[in-house]
């Protein structure tokens, strides 16, 4: 796709800030630690990076979808973990409220979480219930002005520092599948509602995920996003958007890995060259680079597809997500390759992004999920 | 008040220079970046901005393509930009340029309490001439190497560097300030300036908005009116290979002292 001069330049913002901000010093304390760096996100808020594209009315930047696809995707180049911290605000924490909460919620929700002030979190995936979210069994039973929640989320991303979640719970039981579920605005402050501890995950270490445990927590009835009994089409909605950053985040992690790899294969000698010069080598980041570089294209074509209302972006955003987290699964891998032993210590670059490379098919929808969405709406 | 910048577009000498076949510059080749020297001094303008909420206008005299870089000071949070563009005023030396950037600034309008800032020089022509010139030629104060800057009203404060400490001046506006890199490190455009920056205005000024002012002529602008000119350009012969010193004694120590003494390193 041709870029117009205010995407290059929005490009290029995103590139030096990642380039300058994302140091490995920053980035190896995110990997020792496992916390949330508050400094960092700080920062970016300040850029306007978490209201992206969020509408101006409700503190963001006004932005469009490939705007946000090109920043998570020009953070992930440096940082995969990084790129969560703009990417949450933008998808999955408004998300829902932008499609289908009242002026008063945009306004109280919406507006800090553009600017960084708050942070939402976005609770769906129960321990029961993961592909399956319609087999929520966190409830949620009306009385009076209020509503009673239990139950227990788990793999919550920024759970543990969030102010705000947004819970799917089960209103109306007499109703199957993912039928009568709502949406309410949790306060993680109120009476009732705990985190469990920080999970130690495999990579995309340094943005702690954590169950949410709901005890008797009352949630007055101003605080139901959207129609009762009606929340789980909005949660689908809100993914289609989500899967899009989370297929941005994939083709950025796979461009770090062929970046590296290019770098380390022009460097590294055996049998008296640069190994660059085995054709073996050269053809492995050709195929990496193609493969980068179709996915990018249905990034950014979906993006822009999407905000026009095509009606297939559920679809195209279903595709980008499932082509980018499998091919960048196969960059990380090739890149670890080309490293040989170096590429499985820690000091390199690419036994992180290998690592980090293999949650991209697995949350927000795994690529089998994918599949299931992208066949039903060819065979319906 | 308002500020007004002066800023130019460079190639990025950073990286390898292109150099063409008769020994100049091929600044074609090369990518071009906003002088580092102008982004502290933008950057100074805008903290004043933030401070005061006056309007920060900035100026380049450069060739269409500067456009880009002046959309993107605008992005960071400029709120008006004016490209100086034209055949006439191409191949200017620094008298002929600040000839013509001091016209356009009269133009712009220069009132009492305003400050006009450029940066100490250019990576490219790193002459450092530029900027005390257009003062000259606007007849206002000026104050080089500014490496701080308290604005209170029609006087500003400045820390001036020198090679080996500094001075505090203060100077009556309107006036202009050279400002050095370490002055602040320039912020980053925010995503909702771009969404802006092509809704802002920017003005093109060419030979016929300049032309009426006494400054602009013939013998004063462009290659013609420009007192030097460049006769030759050459790239600097590259470093042979390192050279072995023997011996761990004095006399070896005064052989190395006497290869740095000739090469005027010491
Ligand atoms: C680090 C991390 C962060 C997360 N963040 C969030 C968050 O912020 N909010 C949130 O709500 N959730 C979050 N999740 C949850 C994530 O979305 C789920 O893990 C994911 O949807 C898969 O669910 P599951 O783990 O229960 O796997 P399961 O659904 O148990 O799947 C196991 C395997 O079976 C396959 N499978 C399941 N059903 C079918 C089928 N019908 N046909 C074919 N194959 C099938 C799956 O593809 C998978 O390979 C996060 C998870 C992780 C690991
Ligand atoms: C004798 C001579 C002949 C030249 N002939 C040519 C030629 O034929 N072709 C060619 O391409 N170049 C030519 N140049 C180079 C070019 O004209 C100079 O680079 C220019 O005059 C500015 O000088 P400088 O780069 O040394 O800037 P400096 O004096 O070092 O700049 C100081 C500050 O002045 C301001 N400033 C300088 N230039 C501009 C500008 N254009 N717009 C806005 N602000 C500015 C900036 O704030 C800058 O930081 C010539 C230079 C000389 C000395």
């Amino acid at each position: 796709m041709v870029l117009t001069e205010k995407q290059q330049m929005l490009r290029k913002l995103f590139r030096q800030f990642a380039e300058t901000e994302f140091t490995d010093e920053l980035l190896d304390r995110l990997e020792e630690t496992g916390e949330f760096d508050r400094a960092i996100h700080d920062k970016m808020a300040r850029c306007g990076f978490l209201g992206v594209k969020i509408p101006v009315e409700y503190g963001g930047q006004g932005g469009d979808s490939l705007a946000y696809a090109m920043m998570v995707e020009e953070f992930a180049r440096v940082s995969p973990v990084l790129s969560i911290y703009a990417n949450t605000s933008n998808s999955l924490g408004a998300g829902p409220l932008l499609y289908c909460g009242t002026e008063e919620q945009k306004r109280n929700y919406v507006i800090p979480v553009a600017k960084g002030e708050k942070i939402l979190v976005f609770a769906l995936t129960e321990p029961g219930a993961g592909s399956d979210a319609g087999g929520t069994l966190t409830s949620a039973v009306q009385a009076g002005d209020e509503f009673i929640l239990n139950g227990r989320k788990t793999f919550i991303s920024g759970a543990p520092f969030a102010d705000y979640a947004v819970v799917y719970a089960k209103t109306d039981p007499s109703q199957k599948g993912s039928k009568g579920i709502s949406m309410f605005l949790v306060d993680m402050k109120l009476p009732g509602v705990s985190c469990g501890k920080p999970e130690h995950k495999m990579g995309i270490v340094g943005y702690p995920t954590s169950d949410i445990i709901l005890e008797d927590v009352h949630v007055h009835k101003s605080d139901l996003l959207g129609p009762l009994h009606k929340g789980f089409s909005t949660a689908m909605k809100t993914l289609d958007g989500g899967r899009l950053g989370m297929a941005a985040q994939a083709v950025g992690i796979a461009q770090g890995c062929l970046d590296a790899s290019v770098k380390y294969a022009k460097e590294r000698k055996q049998f008296g060259k640069p190994i660059a010069k085995f054709q073996a080598i050269s053809f492995m980041l050709a195929d990496m680079a193609t493969e980068i570089e179709a996915a990018r294209q249905l990034v950014y074509s979906t993006a822009v597809r999407k905000d026009a209302g095509d009606p297939e972006s559920a679809k195209l955003c279903a595709m980008s997500k499932l082509y980018a987290a499998e091919m960048c699964n196969r960059a990380a891998y090739k890149a670890v390759q080309i490293h040989g032993g170096y590429g499985y210590i820690k000091e390199y670059k690419v036994e992180r992004f290998y690592r980090d490379a293999r949650i991209t098919s697995i949350y927000e929808g795994t690529s089998q999920v994918q599949q299931m969405v992208i066949s039903g709406s060819l065979l319906k | 008040m308002k500020a007004i910048v002066c800023v130019k577009q460079v190639p990025d000498t950073s990286g390898v220079v292109a150099v063409k076949e008769d020994g100049t510059m091929d600044r074609a080749a090369m990518a071009t970046i906003t002088n580092h020297d102008d982004l502290a001094a933008v950057e100074a303008a805008l903290r004043i901005k933030d401070a005061t909420g006056c309007k920060v206008v900035v100026v380049s005299m450069g060739p269409p393509p500067a456009e880009g870089m002046l959309r993107e000071l605008l992005a960071m949070g400029c709120d008006e930009a004016v490209l100086v563009s034209a055949r006439e005023f191409g191949g200017s030396d620094t008298y002929a340029t600040s000839q013509i950037l001091a016209a356009a600034i009269k133009k712009i309008g220069v009132e009492e309490d305003d400050v006009i800032f450029c940066g100490r020089q250019a990576i490219d022509g790193d002459t450092a001439q530029v900027g005390p010139q257009i003062a000259e030629k606007l007849h206002v104060p000026q104050v080089s190497y500014v490496a701080e800057i308290t604005v209170e009203g029609k006087s500003v404060t400045v820390k001036r560097l020198l090679e080996d400490g500094y001075m505090t001046i203060k100077v009556a506006t309107p006036c202009l300030l050279t400002c050095v890199k370490e002055l602040n490190p320039a912020r980053y455009m925010s995503v909702g300036g771009i969404m802006e920056c092509y809704q802002k205005p920017l003005e093109v000024y060419n030979y016929e908005t300049l032309k009426d002012d006494p400054l602009i002529d013939v013998d004063t602008i462009g290659l013609k009116g420009s007192p030097t000119n460049v006769y030759k350009s050459f790239s600097p012969p590259v470093k042979g290979a390192g050279m072995m010193l023997e011996g761990a004694d004095k006399a070896a120590v005064d052989k190395l002292v006497g290869l740095l003494d000739e090469k005027h390193i010491i």
